[in-house]
């Protein structure tokens, strides 16, 4: 059962006052955009084996939602940061990268 | 036979008997007794038959990885299927009967199984799938059904109660034999807050039946000493009966404490599943004897040889009195000592290696036992008990050499560390060829948040095997853990034991290594499911190269033990059929729980009325006090009708549903959802969320709106009013208010957070009354207070004001198609006004009504009800709502996905009424069916019933359906056959879905 840090109240929360909400940094295509980015957009998700960012809500806590930076296989988390951000922030993606220099990246 | 001995058990307190029962029969045993020795002490081997052959069982261990004796135990309110005897301990009463036999532990006609085990090899049950269907429905499905299962399930609700503890400490230690005090001692040294839990009820393990000595004391003094100790550290909490159940992801373990299994009825709960936060883990989790494959090692007198030296030291306890010892490695010979320092006969060490060098090999030869090397057995004689072997080499194909009696076989095929604890969570394995078994690999350890290693392995369970390496090794482990967790340097040195030499074991898988066929097919690996070398042998043949195929196609491994005992032996041979070596084979998955746990413990108090909260309207408890008949709506419980006396809830219902389109109803409404949207966005936001327009409803207006899904498919749907320039209340259903608040916070944070919008859900700030009917609005004018008429507050606007002496909050819109205010109040005056409008409702014929009662109003009307028009793949279209879906819109959620081509399709089902030619009521769900069949020879379906009542109104069967191009066939006739088994079709004609007031007069005066 993860813990994560609330960016917004500081709290560390166990996974049960936690809500995943899947993967981070999605684009929402609306109307007027194609057959193929609007599936994209809608059902297709990375599954990755390594580091990953999600969306999680404190839903038993102050109930916002933030991104996590981890890594699915050895669990390491790399850092939490608000919601409100189209690209994980850079000292996130250079901790990722320092402990994983074949990382790819996150797009 | 198995006995108690005159002398002997250093665990049990023969001042203390304890009386018991099996299958009925009277037994005695001893405080400290496992239910194991204790049946062993009675002479009783057998204990039950294997789950596919029906074959004669015995206890196999004296541990968790026993495989065979499980028994149904207790009575009634405390009866469980499949509990251990090994892990069991005995108490005064405890009763037991044996499991999958029948009519009779001693006679089972299940066993002709055995005799038909060539038609019954590995993946039985799938090669079933390949013969016609209808063999298997009436050949082997009734076959496969009568011999699942183990044990009996309970018929009686548990009795006893269940509790869960939270706890957070640095460092956890799991195991308490001598490898888990030295782990606890250096970490309590540290000064880490420090849990110890050991899953029997005594301390140190196995060391004390083994013997040696630490410190220069004998191994018991030093535990007692050991335990002192730790007792008397502030930062050390040590726990027996507590099991190590799982180790999961950022430090979180499960603790399973079996309180009062061993006190039943004595007020405690009976288990306490501890929910623990630790820095780090120390598995000291030992290792566990595996058999050795030889021809008949199931038959009960054939034991583990480490199995034998427990009950013989442990309990005072002799499983025969001629024990012949089969070993591949040093281990064995301290049974065959113990054996005969308690006065028994060993006739022969059969030792697989080719020669037998070690000390403890010349111990047994200086003690006059007779030393074999390079020996095997052929197979062991008896049925239902050993009566002797066949010796043969060990190299050869397995003539018999020599025969010798016995009632015993003690056996050892080497020792497996017990990893599950560090692989549930991550933890890799090495394989140790000196060893022959997987053992964690220290530098690829589960890791935690900060992607360090969490878990440390202690003792046996690192792969240390001697006394001396063990105490070394767990001391350095409870060390690391300490300062990982943030503990102080311990500088005083650990225990230490003298290092003692041995001779290196040998891998023997089977025995002897060139058994033939018929051999093999009588090697058991996995005793509980049956599963034989030839079973492997034949599902590598069949091309099952995974070990996690070869165990779902074999069952090896699987069930209440997960191949404790003899997984290891299953990959050795797997791997050898597929010419391969061990580690390219690889283990199966180590998943939690170690041992299985009961379903009391994971449920907790969570049963009866604290299963789940239960949430209340204001009026809540009139309605108790009315007798209603209440039904669960969400975490709400609402009133279904308000039945009278003598009357049935149906009769209810259609008073109810006359009396309010006649006369005057009142409906408890508080459940609604009710969400304020404000802000300088909230307009440009309330078009985002709703398939509406909404910005541009007028402030004390009202409009009925719908949500949907980024899917395109109807999620909820209610009425907003506009309350200012800046504010929109808007209603949800009854379940979906946390929902859809939790939905528009979604996007408001992580979408649309430049937006200047707050949400807030006001749903219980509200206590809500539907007044309902003709004479809803002379009930308000009776009251008094602000103007409720048509030309002040016509249909679909709202105001606020008085109502009598209440501030009210009154909306004029109707979910019956009758006259309706829905009036708010403050919650705390819900009641008072409830009662109020009860009172001055009475010569106007007020009644109150339920929720049954709505939903036929709402039918009669063709209003569409969430979640029965609608099941997540409906969309607004479907339902004919396309008047509710804003055309001027860029973009709303949903709207680009309702463009996509399979939302377009004119062949969707789409809503109509339907009426039944005979005026009865069509069954709900029922099924439409058109031409033709299908690809699977059923017929076509056309659409299917969304809603159906009975209609008091119209005194006949009234229904709403999706139906394939519905809406064109108006008049028209479909078949729905039924489904009860009369073979009989209804026929129901498609018709408009509004049954009641069409043109909506009734509720616009």
């Amino acid at each position: 059962m993860l813990i994560l840090e609330c960016p917004y109240c500081g709290v560390m929360a166990d996974e049960t006052d936690l809500h995943g909400g899947g993967e981070a940094h999605l684009k929402r295509f609306g109307p007027g955009s194609s057959d193929d980015d609007f599936e994209t957009y809608l059902f297709h998700r990375k599954n990755p084996k390594g580091v990953h960012f999600e969306r999680w809500r404190h839903v038993s806590g102050c109930g916002k939602w933030f991104h996590a930076a981890r890594n699915t296989m050895t669990l390491e988390v790399y850092g939490t940061y608000s919601a409100q951000t189209t690209e994980p922030p850079k000292a996130i993606v250079n901790a990722v990268k320092k402990k994983h220099p074949e990382w790819e990246g996150w797009t | 036979m198995s006995t108690r001995l005159a002398q002997g058990g250093r665990l049990i307190d023969r001042s203390k008997p304890k009386n018991f029962t099996f299958n009925g029969k009277r037994m005695k045993g001893y405080e400290g007794d496992t239910l194991a020795a204790a049946l062993l002490g009675e002479n009783q081997m057998l204990v039950g038959r294997s789950f596919k052959y029906h074959r004669p069982r015995g206890i196999v261990a004296s541990g968790a990885e026993e495989p065979n004796a499980l028994v149904n135990m207790g009575q009634g309110g405390r009866f469980e299927p499949n509990q251990r005897v090994t892990t069991t301990e005995l108490f005064d009463g405890l009763t037991c009967t044996s499991q999958n036999h029948w009519p009779s532990l001693e006679f089972d006609v299940g066993v002709v199984n055995n005799y038909a085990a060539r038609f019954l090899p590995a993946g039985f049950y799938y090669k079933t799938f390949m013969a016609p269907a209808a063999a298997w429905k009436h050949v082997f499905e009734p076959i496969v059904r009568q011999s699942a299962g183990l044990g009996k399930v309970p018929t009686e609700a548990d009795v006893d109660r269940y509790e869960h503890f939270y706890y957070h400490t640095d460092v956890v230690v799991i195991g308490g034999g001598v490898a888990g005090l030295a782990a606890a001692l250096a970490a309590g040294r540290s000064g880490a807050k420090v849990l110890v839990m050991e899953q029997t009820h005594h301390w140190g393990g196995r060391a004390p039946v083994d013997g040696g000595e630490i410190d220069g004391q004998s191994v018991e003094d030093w535990i007692a000493a050991t335990l002192a100790e730790l007792e008397g550290m502030e930062n050390v909490t040590l726990r027996t009966r507590m099991m190590g159940s799982g180790v999961y992801d950022h430090g979180y373990v499960l603790g399973y404490e079996r309180v009062a299994d061993h006190t039943p009825g004595d007020g405690r709960p009976r288990h306490r599943l501890w929910r623990i936060r630790t820095k780090q883990i120390v598995t000291a989790t030992g290792a566990i004897e595996r058999p050795l494959s030889f021809a008949g090692n199931d038959i009960p007198g054939v034991m583990l040889a480490s199995a034998v030296r427990d009950y013989v030291v442990n309990w005072g306890v002799s499983i025969g009195d001629r024990t012949v010892v089969v070993t591949n490695n040093d281990d064995a010979y301290r049974t065959a000592l113990a054996l005969k320092e308690a006065g028994l006969e060993v006739p022969v060490i059969l030792d697989a290696r080719d020669e037998a060098t070690g000390p403890l090999a010349e111990a047994a030869r200086d003690a006059g036992i007779r030393v074999e090397p390079g020996r095997a057995i052929a197979k062991v004689n008896g049925g239902k008990r050993v009566t002797g072997v066949s010796i043969c080499l060990q190299a050869g194909e397995g003539a018999a050499l020599e025969e010798i009696p016995c009632d015993a076989v003690a056996m050892s095929g080497g020792w497996s560390p017990v990893v599950h604890l560090w692989s549930h969570c991550g933890g890799k394995l090495i394989w140790d060829e000196a060893q022959a078994h997987f053992r964690p690999d220290p530098d690829r350890a589960p890791t935690g948040h900060d992607g360090e290693a969490f878990v440390v392995t202690a003792g046996a369970a690192s792969g240390a095997m001697s006394l001396a390496d063990t105490l070394e090794n767990a001391y350095e482990a409870g060390k690391t853990a300490a300062k990982a967790a943030g503990g102080k340097a311990v500088r005083k040195a650990g225990p230490k034991a003298e290092a003692e030499e041995a001779q290196p074991m040998a891998p023997v898988w089977i025995m002897p290594q060139g058994a033939g066929p018929q051999k093999r097919m009588k090697m058991w690996l996995d005793y509980q499911n049956d599963v034989k070398v030839s079973d492997v042998q034949l599902a590598a043949r069949e091309g099952y190269e995974s070990v996690e195929h070869t165990k779902r196609y074999t069952t090896l491994g699987m069930a209440t033990d997960q191949g404790k005992l003899s997984n290891i032996n299953g990959l050795a041979v797997l791997s050898d059929a597929l010419g391969q070596p061990i580690p390219a084979t690889g283990t199966t998955t180590f998943r939690p729980p170690y041992t299985p746990i009961s379903f009391g413990a994971i449920a907790g108090e969570a049963r009866h009325e604290i299963f789940q909260p239960i949430r209340r309207t204001p009026m809540h408890q009139w309605h108790e006090e009315a007798g209603a008949y209440m039904e669960p709506v969400g975490h709400w419980r609402r009133p279904y009708c308000y039945a009278k006396p003598g009357e049935t809830n149906e009769q209810a219902v259609h008073r109810e549903v006359l009396n309010t389109r006649e006369r005057l109803g009142l409906l408890d409404a508080s459940t609604l959802g009710k969400l304020i949207v404000k802000g300088p966005d909230a307009g440009k936001f309330m078009d985002m969320m709703y398939t509406n327009m909404m910005s541009t409803l007028a402030v004390g207006k009202c409009r009925y709106g719908l949500m949907c899904t980024e899917n395109g498919f109807l999620s909820d749907d209610g009425v907003v009013a506009r309350i200012d320039e800046d504010t929109w209340l808007c209603h949800t259903t009854s379940g979906g208010a946390d929902r859809i608040h939790a939905w528009m916070e979604e996007w408001l944070q992580t979408e649309w957070w430049d937006w200047k919008v707050y949400v807030a859900n006001v749903t219980e700030q509200f206590a809500q009354v539907a007044v309902v009917g003709p004479n809803a609005r002379k009930l308000l004018e009776k009251l008094g207070g602000m103007n409720v008429s048509k030309e002040t507050l016509p249909f679909m606007q709202w105001a606020d004001g008085k109502i009598g002496d209440f501030d009210a909050r009154v909306y004029r819109i109707s979910f019956s198609g009758e006259l309706s205010y829905e009036i708010a109040v403050p919650a705390s005056q819900g009641r008072a006004f409830w009662d109020t409008l009860l009172e001055a409702g009475e010569e106007l014929g007020v009644m109150p009504y339920g929720t049954e009662c709505l939903h036929i109003m709402r039918a009669e009307k063709g209003f569409i009800m969430i979640g029965d028009e609608t099941d997540g793949t409906v969309i607004p279209q479907d339902l004919g709502l396309n008047w509710a879906i804003s055309k001027k819109k860029e973009d709303f959620l949903g709207k680009r996905a309702q463009l996509r081509s399979h939302m377009t399709d004119p062949a969707r089902w789409k809503l109509v009424g339907l009426e039944t030619l005979d005026g009865s009521v069509l069954p709900d769900g029922a099924y439409a069916v058109g031409e033709g069949d299908n690809v699977h020879g059923q017929r076509n379906m056309i659409g299917r019933v969304t809603s159906t009542y009975y209609s008091p109104t119209l005194k006949k069967g009234i229904a709403m359906g999706l139906i394939k191009h519905g809406p064109d066939r108006m008049g028209e006739v479909v078949d729905f056959p039924t489904v009860d088994g009369s073979n009989t079709v209804i026929k129901a004609r498609i018709c408009d879905p509004v049954f009641y007031d069409k043109d909506g007069e009734k509720q616009n005066v």
